[in-house]
C-alpha cells in the first residue's frame, strides 16, 4: 500500500519527531511511506482568516504533490478536514485521511506492539472530532465511540484520565490564538487545568497545533507536563 | 481591528478577562446550564429527528415566506388584530410610537422582546417621553443597571446576586447588604405589580407566529407578558418576518426544543396562545423586516433565519463563556449573533464572525440545525472580500501565501529559523507577538522532517 505522508508546515518546522513517528508507525503496519519533499502547507492558515481567494497555489502544490498516491495520511484532523472540505480535486478526494482514522478505517489496525506507561489524557481537537468524527461529540445525543481512544487501549501500560468536560475547545483556532489572545490563553489554560486536576502527566491528541498552544502554556507555568502526539505514543516502546 | 470607533470583541473580551475568578465564575455558570441542557436532551427520545423535523419545518418557512405571511395577516386580521408592517429598525419603532399616542399614553409594561434590543426601542420612547418597564426580572436588572442585556435567555447572567442586591438597594430601597434571591425576587415583584396594575399599554414579544390559525405564542417563566397584556387595553407584540411557523400542530416541535435547549427545563412555565383581543382590548402585531429580506437573499447565510432564540449556541460557546455577552456589541451576541449581525452592519460587526475558533460546538446543540460555524467562516470570506480586513492582515496573508506556495522560498525560510519564528503560529501583528505574553514557544528544532527524510530516508 503506497502512502504519501503529508507532515504540516508547523510540524515539519517545529515537531519533526511527529513526522518520524508516523513514518516509522506506518511502515511497521506495512505501508510503503513516501515523503514528497516540495510539499508546504495546506492553506488552512489563510482560509481560515478569510483569505481562501489567496490559496490556490497552495493547493496547485498540494495536488502536484500528492496526487499519484493510493492513499494520503497526514498527522493532523485540521489539515486534513481543511482539505476534504477545500480541495476537491478527483486525484485527492477520497484519499486523504488523518492518522488515526486511516489506522482503525483502513489499516483496521486490533492491536499494536506498543508500550507507554504513564497517566495520559485526551484532548479531542475540535476538527477531528467535530469535522472528521473521530469521536463521539458530547452535544450529541448519539451513541459513544473514540477513535483515538480504542487506538491507545491497545497501548500497553498506559492509563487514560477522566476528564471534566471531555470535548472542550483547547482555543489554539489558528489565527484565533493572536487575534484572540486573551481568550485563547484562558480557554487553554482551562483545559490543562481538567487535566492537570485528573493527574495527567502527558496529554496527547491526534493534532499538533492544539497541544503545540497547551505545550506553550505549561511551559510558561513551569509544569513538567509533558505534550506528545498520539503518532509518538502509538509508536512508542518504552517500559516501565 | 475594524476601523470604526467602537472597540471590538477582543479588544472588549480582554478587558473582561482581566478579572480571571469571574471569567471562571461566568464560564461555569454558563456550562451548568450547557449540561442542564444534555441533560433535558438525554430524556427525550430520538432528540436528533426532532432537531432534524424542527430544521426541516423552518427550511420550508423560509423558502415560502411570503405565503405564510399573506395567510398570517389575513388570519389574524380575520381575529381582529391589527396588523403592521415595518420595513426597518425606524418603522417599527415609529408604529409603537403612534400606537401609544393614539392611546395618549406616555408609560408602557414590556415583556422580554430580542427584536426590540435590535431596534433600540427603550431608547427611542425615552427620546420621546415614554417610560417603558422592562417586565422580565433580568431585563429588570440590567434596564435599572442602564445596560443591553449579555445574553437573549438570561439578560444579567454576568451579574451576581450580591451586585443585584446592591442595586436594588439603591433603586428599590430593599436592605443593603441582602442578597437572597428570594427576597429580591419577591421586592421585584412588589415594584413590578405596581406597574403592571397601572400601565395601559403592554408590549410583548412573540416566540412562534402560527400561519394557519393567525394566533401567537409569548414563552416566558416569570408570566409576566401574561400580567402585562391581561391586564392591558392594548396589546402590542412585535416580532421579526421570520418567527412563523405553518400550523399550530408544529409548536409540538418548536416547545419541546425551546426550552430544553435553552435552559433545559421541558417547557417554559407559560406558553401563552394569543389568538384575538379579548372585548374592550386593542391587539396589535408588528411584523418586522429590518434586514431580514436581505439575508434570505444571501444563499449562504439565510438559514440562520432559522434561528428560535434558545442560546443553546451561547452556553456552549467556550468563547461566549469567557468573554462575556458585552464584548459582542450587538444585541444579539454569540455564535448566532456573529452570523446574524454583519448582514446589519458589516463593517460594524466585521470582528465578530473572527470572535471563534470554528470548534463547531454551536451547530451540534442548535436545535433548528443552523451550520453556525460553517457560516462563520463563509462570513470571514465576504467581509475580506469586501474589503473590511485591515491592510497589515492582507499583507501578512499574501506574504505567506508566497511563502507556502514556493517549496524553493518555504525551505529557505524554515531553514533560517527566522521566517516561521516571526510567522508561526500566524501572526497578524509581528511587532509584538501576541502567542508569547502568555504561552511559550516550541523550541526550535536542529532539524525540520524535511531535512530528516532528505538525510535518512533518500
Amino acid at each position: 500500500m503506497r502512502v504519501g505522508l503529508f507532515v504540516p508546515c508547523y510540524v515539519d518546522q517545529f515537531y519533526p519527531q511527529v513526522g518520524i513517528a508516523t513514518l516509522e508507525l506506518l511502515t511497521r503496519l506495512g505501508c510503503d511511506v513516501v515523503y514528497p519533499p516540495d510539499q508546504t502547507c495546506c492553506g488552512q492558515p489563510m482560509a481560515n482568516s478569510g483569505y481562501e481567494h489567496l490559496t490556490g497555489g497552495c493547493n496547485a502544490l498540494f495536488i502536484r504533490n500528492f496526487a499519484e498516491f493510493e492513499y494520503i495520511v497526514a498527522p493532523s484532523g485540521s489539515c486534513v478536514l481543511h482539505i476534504k472540505d477545500h480541495i476537491h480535486d478527483a486525484n485527492i478526494a477520497g484519499k486523504i485521511y488523518e492518522l488515526v482514522e486511516f489506522l482503525t478505517d483502513v489499516l483496521k489496525v486490533d492491536n499494536l506492539d506498543a508500550c507507554f506507561p504513564y497517566k495520559v489524557g485526551l484532548h479531542q481537537s475540535c476538527h477531528g472530532q467535530r469535522g472528521l468524527h473521530l469521536a463521539q461529540m458530547s452535544e450529541l445525543m448519539a451513541p459513544p465511540f473514540s477513535k483515538p481512544q480504542k487506538l491507545l487501549d491497545m497501548v500497553k501500560d498506559i492509563q487514560l484520565i477522566d476528564l471534566d468536560r471531555k470535548d472542550e475547545c483547547c482555543g489554539f483556532g489558528g489565527t484565533f490564538c493572536v487575534a484572540e489572545e486573551a481568550v485563547s490563553v484562558k480557554m487553554g489554560k482551562d483545559r490543562v487545568a481538567d487535566h492537570l486536576h485528573h493527574g495527567a502527566e502527558v496529554i496527547t491528541g491526534s493534532d499538533m497545533s492544539c497541544l503545540m498552544h497547551l505545550e506553550g502554556i505549561l511551559r510558561r507555568q513551569k509544569s513538567p507536563v509533558q505534550v506528545k502526539h498520539i503518532a509518538e505514543i502509538l509508536n512508542s516502546k518504552i517500559t516501565g | 481591528m475594524s476601523s470604526s470607533n467602537h472597540k471590538d470583541h477582543a479588544t472588549l473580551a480582554a478587558a473582561f478577562n482581566k478579572d480571571e475568578p469571574r471569567v471562571d465564575w461566568h464560564d461555569q455558570t454558563l456550562w451548568w446550564v450547557r449540561q442542564k441542557r444534555d441533560k433535558a436532551a438525554a430524556q427525550v427520545a430520538d432528540w436528533e429527528a426532532l432537531r432534524d423535523s424542527a430544521s426541516k419545518i423552518k427550511d420550508n418557512v423560509l423558502s415560502n415566506l411570503s405565503e405564510y405571511l399573506t395567510k398570517f395577516e389575513e388570519e389574524a386580521s380575520r381575529n381582529g388584530v391589527i396588523v403592521h408592517w415595518a420595513a426597518d429598525a425606524k418603522e417599527h419603532n415609529d408604529i409603537v410610537l403612534s400606537i401609544l399616542r393614539n392611546h395618549k399614553v406616555d408609560k408602557m409594561v414590556k415583556s422580554k422582546s430580542m427584536l426590540t434590543e435590535e431596534c433600540h426601542l427603550n431608547e427611542f420612547l425615552a427620546a420621546h417621553n415614554v417610560e417603558v418597564v422592562d417586565t422580565d426580572l433580568g431585563e429588570r436588572v440590567v434596564q435599572l443597571a442602564e445596560e443591553p442585556p449579555s445574553h437573549i435567555v438570561l439578560p444579567c447572567i454576568h451579574w451576581k446576586k450580591e451586585e443585584i442586591g446592591e442595586l436594588f438597594h439603591k433603586h428599590l430601597g430593599t436592605p443593603a447588604g441582602n442578597a437572597d434571591p428570594q427576597f429580591l425576587t419577591y421586592a421585584a415583584r412588589l415594584h413590578l405589580r405596581e406597574k403592571f396594575l397601572t400601565r395601559r399599554v403592554a408590549l410583548t414579544g412573540v416566540n412562534f407566529a402560527v400561519a394557519e390559525t393567525g394566533e401567537f405564542v409569548v414563552c416566558t417563566n416569570e408570566g409576566n407578558a401574561d400580567m402585562g397584556a391581561h391586564l392591558a387595553d392594548v396589546h402590542i407584540a412585535c416580532m421579526g418576518i421570520e418567527k412563523l411557523i405553518p400550523k399550530r400542530d408544529h409548536l409540538g416541535v418548536f416547545l419541546r426544543l425551546l426550552t430544553r435547549s435553552a435552559t433545559g427545563q421541558p417547557i417554559t412555565t407559560y406558553s401563552s396562545h394569543f389568538r384575538k383581543p379579548r372585548p374592550g382590548q386593542e391587539m396589535h402585531i408588528v411584523l418586522v423586516d429590518n434586514g431580514r429580506s436581505t439575508h434570505l437573499g444571501r444563499k449562504d447565510f439565510r438559514n440562520s433565519l432559522k434561528c428560535i432564540r434558545c442560546a443553546a449556541c451561547f452556553n456552549t460557546c467556550p468563547v461566549y463563556r469567557r468573554s462575556g455577552g458585552h464584548s459582542y456589541h450587538t444585541a444579539v451576541a454569540g455564535p448566532i449573533g456573529s452570523i446574524l449581525s454583519p448582514n446589519l452592519d458589516m463593517k460594524k460587526y466585521s470582528d465578530l464572525p473572527f470572535a471563534s475558533t470554528l470548534c463547531g460546538s454551536c451547530s451540534n446543540v442548535c436545535p433548528v440545525k443552523i451550520d453556525i460555524h460553517e457560516q462563520l467562516y463563509k462570513w470571514r470570506q465576504v467581509i475580506v472580500q469586501e474589503g473590511n480586513s485591515p491592510a497589515a492582515k492582507t499583507a501578512t496573508m499574501k506574504a505567506m501565501t508566497w511563502v507556502l506556495s514556493n517549496p524553493g522560498v518555504y525551505h529557505t525560510a524554515g531553514k533560517t529559523g527566522r521566517w516561521f519564528m516571526l510567522n508561526v503560529p500566524f501572526t497578524v501583528n509581528n511587532r509584538l507577538n501576541p502567542w508569547y505574553h502568555q504561552r511559550d514557544l516550541p523550541a526550535p528544532p536542529k532539524q525540520s522532517f524535511g531535512e530528516w527524510y532528505k538525510k535518512n530516508k533518500q
